[in-house]
């Protein structure tokens, strides 16, 4: 009880205040520390640290973290000790009488080249984490990447596979209507699947503005700018799926555009590969098929909520979007409806959907507007139709 | 203390800093393009036809090239490579052909923008005809094949076995522009 | 000239070109725009109190971002360093005023309108900038709202009314010194202000050019920024950053000069290494140009770009160290007391050396992968700017404003204050480390379950520290109203010729200068 041996004045109190402050800060500090040690599980609650991941590169870039950090919190506990200390046992209150030096060329010489030192120390496992990260040379398989406002697209390159990977979390959700399910914004129809164990190249770029790809797990973070390629590689060490968020702000629904990595076994990867392709030419069979209304009415309503939902509103009534209620597109002629949906209209939110949908999506959605919210104009389009548009454009 | 002279000296000087550091802001763009093409930051190739010099080939050498093709926002073109991928020998020219098909009902024009990864390689991949030198047209439901002949440079670093050549089309009918009065929120 | 006093009226202010006025209304102003960029906080902490969307959509909640930035950078904290300087540089120079007084009314009153320019927006259809503060292309350009080219011309008129302030600031510290006021004898607050004056005048003409060129993609078909006719967007990354990070120590250099003031008095001793602060600021001040693309690590530089930046950041641990370590030195073995201006000053010291720390690990370039646009990004500039810059001009108001009106604040009133300052911002920034190392992107208005708990209790401190600021604002007020007359060495031996004169300051103060021993 060294420091409080003095009777307690509110100025003394004034002084020992902010030591239990530090301690506080110091414990919670550890607390932290220690929080890294917990295999980050799916929705943890109260995490604290950053995750070990499951790549090599992300379990060195954890250490790189811990390290400097650690050097961070002695450097912290030395200095402010020091000054602490002094703050207590240099009180005027205390009847302190201040000392007159004001400079020492030696100390000063000495708190600049020992900084620099550890600086040192520091810059050397950085270097050398780095340099492994940049060599994206031999890799197995080769993913481009494309940002787009607000999903992402993955080609597979040389394997005729390419998909987009939409948000699934429903409107209810996030407007608080119905209660959070577990992966709440972390959620895609179609998450990006990869083999563990294999090198796996990411080519990454974007359709409109600036995006970044980021999947804490795998620790890697890139920007995809429009224009210019960007690339990244991982080799994942366990099966697992993995999720991450857009990492630079890119409008709106910035933050509705998560990442989803499906990390599987080699024999299952190319099992999906496969089905991957067969439903590419099912698809293709479907596209010369008829509907009927309720088929496309449903498959509409699917399409409608996962790619339209965000401008237009859950019942049609608009928001950032017009509404679709009784408008002059979802009651007018049919063709203009098509042509506005394959074409987007440029300078506005509205995008260009024929790329971005199949066909058979198209007719169905373009079924469900028509057919919806009272619109009940009763016509309906098939996906041959939106071919036959397509062509005689 | 010293004249209001001198103080009007300070204060012309410091207005001729600012004036060139205005100056400066905009003599980052060239400065930035010099600095990349030394150092290929930004993975920019080549703008016009690299005249080859020798045609040396390093037979002992193969390295693959991959072919990307993106459409940016509001480009409704088929674009794509006519080859995925193929292993080359530096020094060696290549000629290959990227495909496009204007769907629409109208005439457009459009520009590809060449992008180089990994981005050290970018210096090393030399153009000697490329469709990107040039603004493509093409009339409404017309196709063509665009030709590209490179030469990836024999002084490539050895550690670079893979270079992925990206082309991102761009719709530029209207100049590129959006006009201002249908700038609305994305 | 007499020794008459102030006008009467509104006039006085308007047409004033008395150093005191001037500076009295910059501080004036720079606080309103606190409160303003604080309401805009305070929507943002409100809508992240719990997941899901409550009170605002995605697309407010971007221009509340956008805004809250660009109004507590250019509106709140570089205004009240500069009404510092107006209200000081003369005063412990031993000018009379500062060296072009008119230029200085002017550029005071360009200020309103700048920043009534930028709030219109968000009236404007379309809505306000959305892009962030750093305003990246092609979001703020191609895909802009109507009203960014009001904001485009809001920055131009911010611009300009920094640089007529510096220039007379540099002007004023080098013309209008006392005779014997040697440059190695000016306080460390005019030292670390002259020093960033320069940095002003050398960055803020090239943020100009930046704007202009976003001017012109918009309008005028160039493609400076747009792939599409030959140009980068990450080349605007370039030029934004180059402004960008010189502008960071812009907020937080003055504020090592007033801390520099506090220590010692408060310590009853001289500062130590008065000589190496200089030589620290000026380095410091030399890195900020050559660190800026540590902004941009993960855009895809070559790795030759991201060592040496990486590097170059690092080395700006020294400086800034060897200050830290002084200022704890000045401590050591001194005599202290713990009022108000010292307790601010200490919390400085302590929570800006956290973010110093939060900027190290940021500066190591694979951590930086994890941790870029992240809140842990948004935790570490928090910790050097509220701590940091906002501290710094609560501690020098404390300081000086008893030489400025005359009367002591209250002690009692103040120490309430800062504790309540210092918890809520402690409650409010320490938990978005957590979050961000846990994987929450910044910029989002709306998160994933597991980062609920922090972020209710950071809106929580959040509330708490915005309301402090109310209290302030009735402390001010108290102040000037009455209270205890000051002496005019208001505290126990400071140094500064700005202690030599009554208390209140007089209209006009040194017109004969002093001289400096």
């Amino acid at each position: 009880m060294l420091f409080f041996s003095k009777r307690p004045t509110i100025k003394s109190l004034m002084s020992v205040k902010p030591f239990v402050v530090f301690s506080l800060l110091a414990l919670s500090f550890q607390a932290f520390a220690k929080s890294g040690e917990v295999a980050a599980g799916e929705a943890q609650r109260w995490v604290t640290n950053m995750t070990q991941g499951v790549t090599a590169t992300s379990h060195e870039i954890y250490d790189l973290h811990m390290l400097i950090f650690m050097i961070c919190v002695w450097i912290g506990v030395v200095v402010f000790g020091i000054m602490f200390y002094s703050m207590i046992m240099h009180r005027k209150s205390a009847g302190a009488v201040p000392s007159k030096f004001h400079e020492s060329t030696l100390v000063e010489l000495a708190w600049t080249i020992i900084p620099a030192l550890i600086l040192v120390a520091m810059a050397v496992p950085a270097t050398s984490t780095l340099i492994k990260i940049y060599d994206t040379s031999d890799a197995d398989i080769d993913i481009k990447v494309v940002g787009y406002q607000w999903k992402w697209q993955y080609e597979y390159l040389g394997e005729e596979v390419s998909f987009f990977s939409n948000l699934t979390t429903p409107q209810d959700e996030i407007y608080g209507r119905a209660p959070k399910g577990e992966h709440y914004l972390l959620e895609v129809d179609e998450p990006v699947v990869i083999p563990i164990n294999k090198k796996v190249r990411f080519l990454i770029t974007a359709n409109d503005v600036l995006h970044a790809w980021w999947v804490p797990a795998l620790a890697v973070k890139r920007d995809a700018i429009p224009g210019y390629i960007n690339d990244v590689w991982t080799i994942v060490d366990e099966p697992g799926i993995y999720r991450g968020q857009c990492a630079e702000l890119c409008g709106k629904s910035h933050g509705f555009m998560p990442i989803v990595v499906h990390a599987m076994e080699e024999v299952d990867y190319q099992q999906w590969l496969v089905a991957k392709k067969v439903e590419a030419e099912e698809l293709k069979l479907a596209m010369s098929q008829s509907f009927s209304m309720d088929e496309l009415y449903a498959r509409g309503e699917k399409v409608y909520q996962t790619n339209c939902v965000a401008c237009h509103g859950p019942t049609g009534a608009g928001g950032v979007g017009p509404t679709l209620i009784g408008s002059s597109i979802t009651t007018g002629p049919m063709n203009g409806h098509l042509s506005l949906m394959i074409n987007g209209v440029q300078g506005s939110a509205m995008q260009a959907f024929g790329e971005q949908l199949n066909n058979i999506d198209l007719a169905a959605v373009i079924t469900y507007k028509r057919n919806a919210w009272g619109n009940n104009m009763g016509d309906m389009l098939q996906p041959v139709d939106v071919l036959n548009h397509k062509r005689s454009l | 203390m010293k004249s209001s002279a001198s103080i009007k000296s300070i204060v012309s000087r410091l207005l001729l800093v600012t004036v060139g550091m205005f100056g400066f802001g905009f003599a980052l763009v060239p400065l930035y393009d010099m600095f990349c093409d030394i150092t290929g930051l930004n993975g920019k190739t080549n703008a016009e036809a690299f005249i080859p010099l020798a045609d040396l080939i390093d037979t002992s050498r193969e390295v693959t090239v991959q072919f990307v093709a993106t459409n940016n926002d509001y480009m409704s073109w088929e674009f794509k490579p006519q080859v995925f991928k193929m292993k080359v020998h530096p020094g060696e020219e290549i000629e290959t052909t990227f495909y496009a098909k204007n769907p629409s009902s109208k005439a457009m024009m459009a520009q590809a923008i060449p992008s180089v990864s990994p981005s050290r390689a970018a210096s090393y991949f030399l153009k000697t005809e490329c469709f990107c030198f040039n603004q493509q047209q093409l009339a409404a439901g017309e196709a063509i094949d665009m030709p590209l002949k490179f030469i990836v440079d024999r002084d490539l670093p050895s550690n670079v076995t893979t270079i992925t050549l990206s082309y991102t089309l761009f719709d530029i009918t209207n100049g590129g522009l959006i006009a201002d009065d249908s700038l609305a929120i994305r | 000239m007499g020794d008459h006093g102030p006008a009467k009226g509104f006039g006085r202010w308007l047409f004033t070109t008395n150093h005191k006025d001037i500076g009295s209304m910059y501080l004036w102003f720079s606080f309103a725009m606190f409160l303003m960029g604080g309401v805009f906080a305070l929507v943002i902490r409100a809508e992240l109190f719990q997941p899901g969307l409550q009170l605002v959509e995605p697309e407010f909640f971007n221009q509340m971002t956008t805004m809250h930035g660009l109004v507590m950078v250019f509106g709140a904290v570089m205004p009240a360093f500069v009404g510092l300087a107006n209200w000081l540089i003369p005063m412990m120079v031993g000018a009379p005023d500062m060296a072009l007084p008119r230029m200085n009314n002017w550029s005071f009153w360009i200020l309103p309108f700048a920043f009534a320019l930028l709030t219109s927006t968000l009236f404007m259809e379309g809505g306000g900038p959305n892009f962030g503060w750093t305003f990246y292309a092609p979001l703020s350009t191609t895909y802009a709202p109507p009203s960014v080219t009001y904001f485009i011309f809001a920055v131009h008129i911010m611009g300009a009314s920094s640089i007529m302030g510096s220039i007379n600031i540099i002007a004023t510290i080098l013309n209008m010194r006392a005779p014997g006021m040697t440059l190695m004898k000016m306080p460390l607050f005019v030292w670390t202000w002259l020093i960033t004056a320069y940095l002003l005048i050398a960055v803020m003409p090239v943020l100009a050019g930046c704007v202009t060129m976003m001017l012109m993609d918009i309008h005028f078909g160039t493609s400076f920024f747009s792939a599409a006719g030959g140009g980068d967007p990450v080349l605007f990354q370039h030029v934004f950053w180059f402004f960008g990070h010189p502008e960071v120590y812009i907020m937080i250099l003055p504020a090592f000069g007033i801390v520099s003031a506090i220590i010692p008095t408060f310590a009853r001793k001289p500062l130590f290494g008065y000589a190496s602060m200089v030589y620290a600021t000026a380095s410091i001040a030399f890195l900020s140009f050559i660190v800026w693309a540590h902004h941009m690590f993960t855009v895809g530089m070559p790795i030759a770009g991201e060592l040496f930046f990486m590097y170059a950041t690092m080395l700006i641990a020294v400086p800034t160290g060897v200050k830290v370590f002084n200022w704890i030195t000045t401590m050591f073995r001194g005599s202290m007391s713990f009022e108000t201006p010292m307790l601010f000053s200490i919390a400085f010291v302590i929570l800006f050396t956290i973010g110093g720390f939060s900027g190290l690990m940021l500066a190591i370039a694979p951590a930086d992968f994890q941790y870029h646009d992240t809140y842990f990004v948004v935790a570490h500039f928090h910790y050097v700017l509220v701590p940091g810059a906002i501290f710094s001009i609560f501690a020098g108001v404390y300081y000086w404003l008893p030489k400025w009106c005359g009367n002591m604040y209250d002690e009692r009133l103040g120490k309430a204050h800062f504790w309540l300052s210092f918890v809520g911002l402690n409650v409010t920034f320490f938990p978005m480390h957590f979050v961000g190392l846990a994987g929450m992107p910044r910029r989002i208005p709306d998160y994933a379950l597991q980062f609920a708990d922090f972020n209710q209790i950071a809106s929580m401190g959040a509330f708490l520290f915005g309301f402090s600021q109310v209290f302030f604002l009735f402390i001010v007020i108290k102040t000037i109203r009455g209270g205890k007359q000051a002496t005019d060495e208001v505290w126990e031996n400071p140094e500064g010729l700005e202690w030599t004169i009554p208390s209140p300051a007089p209209y006009h103060t040194f017109t004969t200068p002093p001289a400096v021993k």
